[in-house]
């Protein structure tokens, strides 16, 4: 089936069977494999993309139901080479170790601050429990997620 | 866990869309936000020939707030529900229920209507709709039928639905002013499935409980009333002995199942519980 959607700010057109999720069709179509997958069920939060600015879960979404959407994945937050000020963050307080889980992370926080940039610890929490992370116990992704605020409290162009 | 194959059809009307899932005597379903079935689909649960798409129909996604109570389109997301600055006031049992469904990134595509017809019996939102006695409006081949929440869990995953018919609408009948309520649910992990969960709400009548509603969830195959432990409340002034007396009545009157997350014995421990801190935190509410 043809699917036209726009990923990155590019216009991108394909032929996937319907069959096909989202994130599998970012990967293989499109070869921006940033998006990961690991549980391919919708528990993991690994696969989070912005679908029209909210993070969902790109595992459980058909790569024709994007059709006419705006989708962003973790290659689309930076603008240039540099670091967003999330990723700055996530580096300083090492708030990552094998480095799997974290695109799914920067998307999912990256939507909560756009959207409630003065977010506080507990509701950081709640957002993130849909995200697994077996290497750090979470404490550091917190407190980068908290560092990062600052950034989105000052801009509101971001996405 | 790649998908099995299967059709894709996005129609534009409703009629359309009735049509489509008529024309596969079946073995079509109905994807709106996906956030239960491609789950099931990746597990081989379900392997339909035809997945309808609701995408592109109008009209399913209103909130609208009457004289005659709290409507919500099929399509209305989680999400909208929690951002609904208006339903804080006329239904908060609903908003603080579907604070509960879920992570962040599900409540942004689940839907209303979705989770109904999933029917999972731990869900909020059938859970919900047997408390408040909500009616269900569903739309198939013959045109338009009403059911009471009641009438339409049948089981686990089950509900009255056919295979050709659409869910369109849940209707809440109206919120009082003043009415006090509580939802409590225990999970082992924040948004995971509850494990058990209550919701209740009465009037208060010369100090006195009234009409009391207690549903709860995740402790049969559908979402209940609990219609044992009403019966201890209503007419008594809420005190440690009748939250006492309410609790071992919800606990004697439920049969619930033994799975991987909890046997039997530990869910109707889990509804005493919950029932008893949702009688008190009811107290303080409005």
């Amino acid at each position: 089936m043809k699917v036209e959607f726009e990923l990155n700010g590019t216009r991108v057109g394909t032929d996937v069977e319907a069959r096909t999720t989202l994130a599998d069709c970012i990967r293989d179509q499109f070869k921006q494999t940033g998006t990961h997958l690991a549980c391919e069920h919708g528990v993991c939060g690994a696969c989070t993309v912005l679908m029209n600015g909210q993070a969902v879960r790109s595992c459980l979404i058909l790569a024709v139901q994007a059709q006419g959407e705006r989708v962003v994945t973790v290659e689309g937050l930076s603008r240039d080479k540099s670091l967003t000020p999330l990723q700055t963050a996530f580096r300083k307080h090492h708030a990552l170790q094998c480095g799997f889980c974290t695109p799914g992370f920067i998307t999912t926080a990256h939507a909560l601050l756009t959207e409630e940039p003065e977010a506080d610890e507990e509701r950081i929490r709640d957002v993130l429990s849909g995200n697994l992370c077996r290497c750090t116990g979470y404490v550091p992704i917190i407190q980068a997620v908290l560092e990062a605020r600052s950034a989105y409290a000052q801009t509101d162009d971001q996405e | 866990m790649k998908l099995p194959a299967f059709d894709y059809a996005s129609p534009a009307s409703i009629e359309e869309a009735v049509a489509l899932l008529a024309s596969r005597s079946g073995s079509a379903k109905i994807i709106s936000g996906g956030q239960s079935l491609v789950p099931m689909l990746a597990f081989r649960l379900a392997a339909p020939e035809l997945l309808v798409d609701l995408k592109r129909l109008q009209g399913l996604n209103r909130i609208v707030i009457a004289e005659d109570g709290v409507r919500l389109g099929a399509k209305v997301r989680w999400c909208e529900i929690d951002r609904d600055a208006r339903l804080q006031g006329a239904h908060p049992l609903l908003v603080e229920a579907v604070r509960h469904v879920a992570h962040y990134q599900i409540r942004n595509r689940g839907t209303v209507g979705g989770s109904l017809a999933h029917a999972d019996p731990a869900a909020e939102m059938p859970g919900i709709a047997i408390t408040c006695e909500a009616e269900l409006t569903i739309i198939g081949p013959q045109g338009r039928r009403i059911d009471k929440a009641s009438d339409f869990f049948e089981g686990s995953l089950t509900t009255s639905l056919a295979s050709d018919e659409i869910l369109t609408e849940i209707k809440l009948p109206p919120w009082p002013v003043g009415r006090r309520w509580a939802f409590l649910e225990f999970a082992r992990r924040r948004g995971d499935f509850a494990m058990a969960g209550v919701a209740l709400f009465y009037e208060l009548v010369d100090d006195k409980i009234a009409d009391i509603h207690i549903g709860a969830i995740g402790v049969g195959d559908r979402p209940l009333r609990l219609p044992a432990a009403e019966a201890v409340l209503n007419g008594q002034t809420l005190d440690s002995r009748v939250i006492e007396a309410a609790a071992a009545a919800a606990r004697k009157s439920v049969d619930p199942p033994s799975d991987i997350q909890a046997p039997a014995e530990y869910r109707r421990a889990l509804l005493a519980t919950l029932l008893a801190r949702a009688l008190r935190q009811s107290e303080t509410r409005p």
